[in-house]
């Protein structure tokens, strides 16, 4: 975090007024009540891709996750802000594309932080600015980060953008009820936490009008992920490498 | 002993107010990324290090290079080396304080540096990295500070120092290597990932730092008079032939891996590096020419005899840091992340702000190994 | 010897400057305005007790921040009773103008501003109200 000399002073003066006996209602003693115990549940995400109708005009998925976390639009695509996004089967599954049935192939993908659940970028992040939660979504401290970029550089799927420049003059209409970021940040995809913790779904998966993303709670048997993961056979991608990702492509 | 850098000759001060400019147009650059973004570089969502990092990267193996100057003199007695220790030492100070301001400059929010020391993270490399190289950067000042004003004072270096020089051996082998772990761990990026990433570093480390040790030592000479004599060059010289050639070596071993497994994952980036990929090959005259100066380089320091004379040998000592600049400068870093892990290619062209940043860097370690150089020379004169 | 006059010459001048906030303000004769910040016209309330707030605001902020991003912890009860969503848009300035008090203040007071609004919005609740 930011703290300037004079921020110090104050926090030092505050200190010292308070332990000198005036009554004082510190931070720490107003009272947590705990949000909803985020316990065993294991959120996860199903794509059904040859529903998708990207490549026929669709993007709600990406417009409702632009909308309600004020991403920018550059005109610098270099420093494009992705969180969730289209991509080509071939691209996605390099070494896979000639396997699989080409009308298969043809559909887009839509791609986006995986939430592993051995995250290789919380591993390298120097100052816990990015963590796995106990319900398995990898989060983000904006306050925190110092913008190394090393998350970026470890993770194998492409997930993470950086703030090369401030974003807000480039969103076209700020949802006030979340934050834009500054610039010198990274971020990406955050499974709609803020959504989560009302219990709601994220706003790409409500938003697809044709139910091609399904969200559910891996550890509740009866969940309907946990029905079309049982019935339909799902691709990941590079499972190779051990991240163990929460994202299933259903073929 | 400040004061032995505030006195000097015409030369002198126009060097010292060069790099001073210079330093400045690197700070009103700096000022322009603080309030602007890194936007003001070239860097992009699928290469997010370039310059800044690569420098970071090499200039640590110059620090870490101060070992082969201290172990040969410390360790084993050679006393050959005594006239350029102090030379390694300070070199080595100047480097490591190079790679701390590249990798600040590198930050989105540099303002929270602090936050990595606040919120330690020991499963993050990066951690470490700024552990060794606080801790490298506090040894060598401490070492050679201490060493070189009791030789101003005429008395030998008192005893605590030893243990210090002698914790700086490890030390230098771990900065490298930590460095060389920041990249060999991450299963992203296959050009990287590699166990041999480590030895390599070290070894390029220990030609190209070498490499600057002997043209300073030869500038020193011509412009002071101070002559450590011509059996330490020839000891470096050989030092940094051999590393020279075992870092080609480890090259070469990369490149059998990953051409003869033909993982496509590996060999891609050796595709784009040496005979680019998909029509983009931006690095391609980068790779050869650094190639090429180092067969060049080699091929001199094989064929032509120790005691044929200077002029080979700092065309050869150019010859290698030119190349090893580019390897680790240029190519390793932008060549680990291109293409993408979905197989894009990102051509990746530092801007004018970026290298006005780099080079006002650069003359901040130039000043530094001048003034200190200057310090130590008028010691030694006067002792 | 003819340095003298110079180096006497040089603090006078140094000691003029680095006095310069003592005799200026003198000079020119100026009073300090009083402060005069735009407080809440609903809320009769704040979160903690004024003298509190007005020293320690940013520790209650950042435990907030702390709890609500890193916790998850979004509902706090204050030690008045109340149950607070810990946000600075909606709580903070759903009572608070960011201009017309916390601006206000931190500019009369000389503490840098925050770096909040980079990202955090101001309150649509207030976006209506007449200052």
């Amino acid at each position: 975090m930011t703290i300037t000399r004079k921020q110090f002073l104050v926090f030092a003066a505050a200190s010292l007024a308070g332990a000198a006996g005036a009554k004082v209602v510190s931070g720490a003693e107003i009272v947590r009540e705990i949000a909803a115990p985020k316990g065993n549940k294991r959120w996860a995400m199903t794509v059904d891709f040859q529903k998708c109708r990207w490549d026929e005009g669709c993007n709600q998925c990406s417009a409702a996750c632009k909308s309600a976390h004020n991403l920018p639009d550059f005109p610098d695509k270099t420093h494009e802000i992705k969180w969730i996004w289209k991509e080509k089967y071939q691209v996605v599954f390099r070494q896979q594309s000639e396997v699989v049935n080409p009308a298969l192939t043809s559909h887009p993908l839509a791609l986006l932080c995986n939430h592993c659940s051995t995250p290789a970028c919380t591993k390298v992040c120097p100052t816990d600015a990015t963590w796995k939660r106990e319900d398995g979504v990898v989060m983000m401290d904006w306050h925190r980060c110092i913008g190394c970029r090393y998350c970026m550089a470890a993770c194998p799927y492409g997930a993470r953008s950086f703030n090369f420049v401030d974003p807000r003059p480039y969103v076209a209409t700020i949802n006030p009820d979340f934050p834009t970021r500054t610039r010198g940040v990274v971020e990406k995809c955050s499974f709609c936490n803020e959504r989560l913790d009302k219990g709601k779904t994220p706003a790409c998966v409500e938003s697809c009008v044709e139910k091609a993303l399904t969200f559910g709670d891996l550890n509740d048997a009866t969940s309907e992920i946990r029905r079309i993961l049982a019935s339909r056979y799902a691709i990941q991608r590079q499972p190779e490498l051990g991240t163990g990702p929460a994202v299933y492509y259903l073929i | 002993m400040i004061e032995e850098a505030l006195v000097g000759s015409r030369r002198y001060w126009l060097w010292v107010s060069a790099l001073l400019v210079l330093i400045a147009i690197g700070g009103v650059f700096y000022l322009r990324q603080l309030a602007y973004g890194l936007g003001v570089t070239g860097l992009s969502r699928d290469v997010i290090w370039g310059l800044y990092i690569s420098q970071f990267t090499f200039f640590v193996g110059v620090a870490a290079s101060a070992v082969m100057v201290v172990l040969p003199y410390y360790l084993h007695d050679y006393k050959q080396f005594g006239k350029i220790t102090i030379l390694g030492e300070l070199l080595a100070v100047a480097a490591v304080t190079m790679c701390m301001l590249f990798i600040f400059v590198d930050m989105g929010q540099p303002a929270r540096v602090m936050n990595v020391l606040l919120h330690p993270m020991p499963h993050s490399i990066m951690f470490w990295d700024m552990i060794s190289l606080s801790g490298y950067l506090l040894l060598n000042a401490v070492i050679a500070f201490t060493t070189l004003s009791s030789e101003k004072k005429g008395v030998s270096a008192p005893h605590w120092v030893k243990p210090f020089i002698y914790l700086s051996i490890p030390w230098a082998i771990s900065i490298h290597t930590v460095t060389a772990f920041l990249y060999s761990g991450l299963a992203a990026r296959p050009f990287w990932m590699t166990a041999v990433l480590a030895p390599r570093f070290l070894a390029s480390a220990f030609a190209s730092g070498p490499a600057l040790l002997i043209l300073l030592i030869l500038v020193l000479r011509r412009t002071t008079g101070y002559d450590p004599g011509t059996e330490p060059l020839n000891k470096l010289r050989t030092i940094m032939t051999y590393a020279a050639t075992i870092s080609v070596f480890f090259v070469l071993m990369e490149l059998f891996t990953a051409l003869y497994s033909d993982l496509p994952e590996h060999r891609e980036h050796f595709e784009y590096l040496f005979s680019g990929l998909d029509g983009q090959h931006s690095l391609v005259p980068w790779m050869w020419v650094s190639a090429a100066l180092m067969i060049v380089a080699l091929v001199m320091l094989y064929s032509v005899r120790q005691r044929a004379g200077n002029q080979v040998l700092a065309a050869s000592c150019i010859c290698i840091f030119i190349s090893l600049w580019i390897e680790k400068g240029m190519v390793l870093i932008v060549g680990g992340l291109v293409p993408s892990p979905l197989g894009t290619i990102t051509k990746y062209q530092p801007t004018i702000p970026e290298w006005g940043i780099v080079i006002g860097i650069w003359s901040i370690g130039t000043l530094m190994v001048t003034v200190f150089y200057k310090i130590t020379v008028a010691v030694r004169s006067i002792s | 010897m003819r340095e003298r006059i110079l180096i006497f010459c040089g603090v006078a001048i140094f000691l003029v400057l680095f006095t310069y906030p003592l005799w200026h303000a003198a000079a020119v004769s100026t009073r300090a305005t009083p402060l005069r910040l735009q407080l809440p016209v609903e809320a009769r309330e704040c979160v903690a007790p004024i003298p509190y707030m007005s020293r320690g605001h940013m520790e209650i902020l950042i435990s907030w921040r702390e709890n609500a991003v890193r916790h998850g912890v979004r509902m706090v009860r204050a030690t008045n009773g109340k149950v607070y969503d810990a946000s600075l848009t909606h709580t903070c300035l759903g009572c608070h103008s960011r201009q017309e008090f916390c601006d206000k203040c931190h500019s009369y007071s000389g503490v840098s501003a925050p770096t909040c609004w980079q990202c955090h919005n101001e309150s649509k609740l207030i976006a209506g109200r007449t200052p």
